[in-house]
Formats: structure tokens, sequence, C-alpha cells
């Protein structure tokens, strides 16, 4: 499930509830691995008190379903769950959960860094920081994607 | 028809819109349009192109009815 939302969630409680809803993962699943990024309240050696994240929403949701697709086909992933913020968002909050679950966690660990470099590397998201003055800055490129960062 | 044209992030600061129309013309490309909406401006090094919500690159051709979008490198996650 693919999920891009302006309204605060709880990842923790977002988990629970999705795989005691997902009876499919009953008994099949031998991995999960999940990755929650989170608003820090500094950047590049500055305070920052918020952020406004902004999306192309049409693409976003196309460029995401892909990442996922090509995801479950490469690792053979049992489900994937995939939220993302956009709007104004403050240091604490969670700005991106993945999640996918599988029969070994090598796949596991695979498919979860791919969708996030993936995701970090072309899904058309755009963070500006509010910084403590209230000066405003456009955050720079984030990554070249999973196989440039692949270990 | 036309081709529908849309800004985002600083794209949209530098243009000073969010989206604009340009009148088809057969073999316009990326570039083109870019050049015939915002005559007053030379593009930005490392804006990306999508037509109809696929990355392209500048050359690439347009189609009349198509959505061309320009926006800078992304940083989501």
């Amino acid at each position: 499930m693919i999920n891009i939302t302006e309204n605060a969630f709880n990842p923790y409680q977002v988990l629970q509830q999705y795989q005691t809803e997902q009876t499919h993962l009953q008994a099949k699943q031998g991995a999960a691995s999940i990755f929650i990024g989170t608003m820090r309240d500094f950047n590049d050696g500055v305070d920052v008190k918020g952020m406004t994240l902004e999306h192309y929403p049409e693409m976003t949701e196309m460029q995401l379903a892909a990442v996922v697709e090509e995801a479950t086909e490469k690792w053979d992933l049992l489900d994937a769950l995939v939220i993302h913020r956009v709007g104004d968002v403050y240091p604490d909050d969670s700005l991106v959960l993945v999640a996918v679950w599988t029969v070994h966690r090598g796949a596991a660990f695979d498919a979860s860094r791919f969708i996030m470099e993936e995701l970090k590397s072309r899904v058309p998201f755009w963070k500006q920081e509010i910084l403590i003055d209230n000066s405003k800055r456009w955050v720079g490129k984030n990554t070249d994607g999973y196989q440039a960062n692949k270990l | 028809m036309s081709i529908k044209v849309r800004y985002f992030a600083s794209l949209k600061e530098f243009t000073g819109r969010e989206q604009d129309e340009c009148p088809y013309q057969p073999e316009m490309t990326a570039q083109t349009i870019w050049d015939f909406v915002v005559p007053e401006k030379k593009i930005p090094l490392n804006t990306l192109v999508a037509i109809n919500m696929q990355y392209e690159n500048l050359e690439a051709t347009v189609a009349d009815g198509d959505e061309v979008a320009f926006f800078p490198p992304v940083t989501g996650g």
C-alpha cells in the first residue's frame, strides 16, 4: 500500500495495525524490514524549525508505484507499505515509512534499501526548510539511487 | 489543443508561476517549449523534465495535449 498524506502519523501504530490486517502474512513471512525517516532540527550545520514538503501529486503516485512494483518483482515481496508526508512538517515528525515483508532477511534488507534510495532519487518530492531566522532554503540533491549507494 | 506546462519547487519560484499553456507546433521539444513559455530566462542547470509524468530529456519531442513539467532534483525521503 502507498499513502501520501498531509497528516502526521505514528509509524509504530500504523505498522502494528497494518500487519494485523494483512492476514496473508501470517505464518508466511520470515522477515520484515522497516525504515522510518524522521525530521531533524538541524541540517548542514544550521538550526531548522520546520519544513514544507512539496510534490507533483500524479507523478509522485505513479513513480512510487513503479518503484514498489520493481522491488516486488526483484525480491518477491509478500507485501510492502510506503507512507510519505507532504505539506508542513516539524522536527521529530515522521516523514517516511517503508516496510517490506519477505520470506528471508536478505530480500527484506535489500528491498527496503532499494525502495528508499529510489524514492529519494526519482520520486518528485521537494523539501524547503524554514530556518531559525524564518528564512527559507530548498534542500539540495538527495542521492543517485540504489545502484550508486549499494554497499 | 495545447501543451500544459507545469513548474515545481524552485522552478516555480524561478518562473514566478505554477503553470503555462503553450500552443502546440509539430516537432516541439521540452527545450523549445521552455524557450517559448519562459523566453526571458535560460533553463537552470540540473533541471529535470517529465513528459506525461515520465522522465525525459530536454530534446524529447512532445505531442499535442501532453503535460510537460520542469523541476529541480528531487529531495524526498
